[in-house]
């Protein structure tokens, strides 16, 4: 036995993926463009090659990504000719949801998991890849691979099915539907090495560049266009930085950083001393608040 | 705390080419009193895997739910559910990760109470090692002996008793020892082949990650210097290649390929194989990836083989050597974990998983359950959840399968309750039923006819051999009368005994390049 972790990681992640198009009807991959959902589409092409990505890409489009990520998303789907489906919940931009005001809580829960629920249920989807990691979160850690949702998207993490080898119990009842982690066994290192070593193309925003910033709340949010309200005498600056997750631009925390190369972001992270979700702004309303957002249905 | 961790390789380290690393899994075993997820959280903590900002949390959350009075409490970096928060109580499973330069960690955090024993299970199912922790204080205790039932009876060979709390009984030799001896009958009594027996305190860092100044008389290794240099034995090593078909690649009329996770064994173009059950053979053609096609491929690789000739191969079928090839079998003796609440109906059809097949099966009753504290057979009633049992279990028709001991991922199954979908149970091949097996493992070599005409050699011995019976029968004939040897008498014995002897002759084999060897290949199942 001579394989080395990766290997291992990448055999077992690929295995995940061709059990459940092999026993489930309808999946579908979540796509959320970030460096996660990147791996995961690469692992799929892998799984099924010399096929094409048997199943669509499906993105809930919140309507406040960065601009390169929108751009980075279209160009990858035509790259690899998938089809990809964008979903944005229309009720939440008629109410006039937004990051701000109504505070993140609500933005998250309309735009996101709302937003989420109506595109599987519209799909008819019956199972989700998602690129969830185990090592990002402390409830996280205790989902399983196959994590099961009720008919309204509800997750019970008291009555989890075990898992026990690689044996995955994919039976659902009509209206119940799969959320699939491919990712579940990897760390924020494993990612970013296996990008380095597969030359897996990522969104350009994780590599420093002089971008226009301002503080709040203690992290550096970029002005990627005209919709950010500033606040009085609040002035974007040029700053080098580099964002280590991505999401929704207003609640998504730069860090300074001159790692302009795969390299430079492998040895940055071998310093670093803080969690990647840190510029997370809604995972910090509770310590137990990505328990709660996954029980109502987020990903 | 410092001491620790300046002596401590952390992955933050220079990398030692960081992605031909290792990989080892392991399971952590004890009840929360036991101080198992303090000694998790000392791990973690002393491998540089915590960031800043979960410290912050950690701080925080330590003194609104700590148990440790002002210092940190580094149970709750790993307790995440609120309910297990509350309740100061593993409820599930927990996977966590860290690395150090040589090898990456895959930790399942496991529940110590019995009602949990099957997300134990669970989490040792796929563990490389296990660490048991005892609390110095109470010594060995059942559930130390259910624990290590179960991490044996899943096939864990390595075992880390961590002898925790050594801080609260003063580093006393006497009680460790004492300890450790008792431990020793366990192994013993369980076949667990390495064990090692160390003395911890989760709370002060001692013999974590590096030698305590508080145990001068413990000269054994510190517990990451196990985790780090451990064996990792590899059951399916010697056995045969086999493949669990998946999924059947086919994106167009020119492709079809057979995709899997090899289950054990090498396998390279040109080898021979056999699908079972069918009983089907065909030589590999190609190993297709991504990256091209390889040259060979072995265990534990996710692969896309195709054949030479088109046969009829689909999802659940095993492509294997067919020098070495699986059983086919209906019917198994089986080491069975009850999880449901729901007890064990001997007449309900259930449906079993096993690889990447699922049949429906039965389970009998079995007379007696293992007592999972004293190993001794005890009778009962009912199968209710957390009972270990063997019985038989039968399914509807023929599948591949291997005891466990020889392959893992064809001896592992889980049973399935058709009507909830919950897993009942999780059951270990011990035999594969040899009355109900359906494919011979070691077929008889077939001799058969290749040539049907007499070659000269042939000729040549019946030429002598009529030499010598026609001068028998001279000599008969001359002893009888001398006259008969003359005219037509003579002629017609001689055809008649013509006939006979060449009919002696047809009853031989005697210079007939006939014997070939020829394998029944599976044919006439």
């Amino acid at each position: 036995m001579s394989l080395s972790h990766l290997e291992r990681l990448e055999a077992e992640s690929i295995h995940i993926l061709r059990e459940v198009l092999a026993e489930c009807d309808k999946p579908v991959m979540l796509y959320s463009i970030g460096k996660d959902s990147a791996v995961m589409l690469h692992l799929a092409q892998k799984a099924f090659f010399p096929g094409k990505l048997p199943f669509p890409l499906l993105h809930v489009d919140t309507t406040w990504k960065f601009r390169e990520m929108i751009a980075f998303r279209d160009e990858t789907a035509k790259r690899l000719g998938a089809e990809l489906l964008v979903h944005t919940n229309q009720d939440g931009v008629a109410q006039g949801i937004t990051p701000f005001g109504a505070g993140s809580r609500t933005y998250t829960d309309i735009m996101k998991t709302e937003g989420l629920k109506q595109a599987l249920d519209h799909y008819g989807f019956d199972a989700a890849f998602g690129g969830a990691r185990r090592d990002e979160e402390k409830s996280r850690a205790k989902e399983r691979v196959f994590s099961f949702r009720t008919a309204e998207h509800r997750w019970d993490p008291k009555n989890q099915r075990p898992e026990p080898w690689k044996l995955y119990n994919t039976r659902k009842k009509p209206g119940e539907s799969i959320r699939v982690f491919p990712l579940s066994n990897w760390t924020e290192m494993d990612v970013w090495t296996y990008i380095a070593e597969q030359n897996i193309p990522v969104v350009p925003l994780y590599f420093a560049k002089p971008r226009p910033v301002v503080k709040r709340s203690g992290a550096w949010i970029m002005v990627d266009d005209t919709r950010l309200p500033l606040e009085p005498g609040e002035v974007p600056q040029l700053k080098t930085v580099r964002f280590r997750t991505l999401g929704c631009y207003p609640l998504t925390g730069a860090v300074e950083s001159e790692a302009d190369t795969l390299d430079d972001i492998l040895s940055e992270m071998r310093e670093s001393r803080s969690s990647e979700r840190q510029g997370r702004l809604i995972d910090h309303d509770g310590a137990a608040s990505m328990e709660k957002k996954k029980q109502e249905g987020y990903f | 705390m410092a001491s620790a961790l300046s002596s401590f390789r952390r992955d933050t380290d220079p990398p030692v080419a960081s992605n031909r690393k290792t990989l080892l899994r392991f399971i952590t075993c004890g009840s929360v009193d036991d101080g198992k997820s303090s000694l998790i959280g000392r791990v973690l903590f002393e491998s540089g895997s915590v960031p800043e900002d979960q410290l912050a949390t950690l701080e925080a959350d330590s003194k609104k739910f700590g148990t440790q009075g002002a210092a940190l409490d580094y149970a709750l970096l790993v307790d995440g559910l609120s309910a297990e928060r509350e309740q100061g109580i593993t409820i599930d499973v927990a996977y966590r990760y860290f690395a150090t330069p040589k090898r990456s960690f895959i930790v399942a955090d496991t529940p110590g109470h019995e009602q949990y024993t099957r997300n134990m299970a669970t989490g040792a199912s796929t563990a490389d090692l296990a660490i048991i922790l005892v609390d110095a204080r109470k010594g060995i205790l059942p559930q130390t002996r259910r624990h290590s039932l179960i991490v044996s009876m899943v096939g864990v060979k390595t075992v880390i008793v961590a002898v925790n709390k050594m801080d609260l009984v003063d580093y006393s030799p006497f009680v460790f020892h004492a300890i450790e001896r008792a431990y020793h009958d366990i192994a013993k009594a369980l076949n667990i082949p390495h064990v090692t027996v160390i003395p911890v305190s989760a709370v002060a860092g001692d013999n974590i990650a590096a030698p305590s100044t508080h145990t001068p008389w413990y000269h054994g290794p510190s517990l990451i210097d196990v985790l780090e240099t451990v064996e990792v034995e590899s059951v399916t090593s010697n056995a045969g290649f086999a493949l669990p078909v998946q999924w059947v690649n086919r994106p167009d009329s020119s492709f079809r390929g057979y995709a899997g996770l090899i289950a054990s064994g090498r396998i390279a173009p040109g080898d021979a194989i056999t699908v079972v059950p069918s009983g089907r053979s065909a030589v590999i053609k190609r190993i297709v990836t991504y990256e091209g096609d390889l040259d060979h491929a072995e265990a534990g690789q996710s692969v896309t083989l195709t054949l030479d000739r088109e046969i009829d191969i689909s999802r659940g079928d095993v492509i294997s050597s067919s020098r070495q090839p699986i059983t086919a079998a209906k019917a198994l003796s089986a080491r069975v974990l009850w999880m449901s609440a729901e007890p064990l109906d001997a007449q309900k059809s259930y449906l079993a998983k096993l690889a990447t097949t699922t049949v429906s099966a039965f389970v009998k009753a079995p007379e007696t359950l293992l007592d999972i504290e004293t190993y001794q057979e005890k009778h009962v009633e009912t199968v209710g959840i957390n009972s270990i049992f063997t019985t038989l279990v039968t399914f509807d028709r023929l599948i591949a399968v291997s005891p466990y001991g020889d392959n893992r991922d064809l001896g592992s199954f889980i049973l399935i309750d058709r009507l909830s979908n919950e897993v009942v149970a999780l059951g270990l091949v011990v035999t594969v039923d040899e009355l109900a097996r359906g494919l011979p493992v070691e077929a008889p070599p077939v001799k058969r006819l290749v040539f049907s005409h007499d070659p000269l050699r042939r000729s040549l011995l019946k030429t002598a051999s009529f030499a010598i019976t026609t001068l028998l029968l001279a000599a008969l004939l001359f002893a009888v009368g001398p006259a008969l040897l003359a005219g037509s008498v003579f002629a017609l014995a001689e055809i008649v005994l013509f006939f006979a002897h060449e009919r002696v002759w047809a009853t031989t084999r005697a210079g007939l390049p006939i014997e070939k060897e020829f394998i029944s290949s599976g044919e006439g199942i």
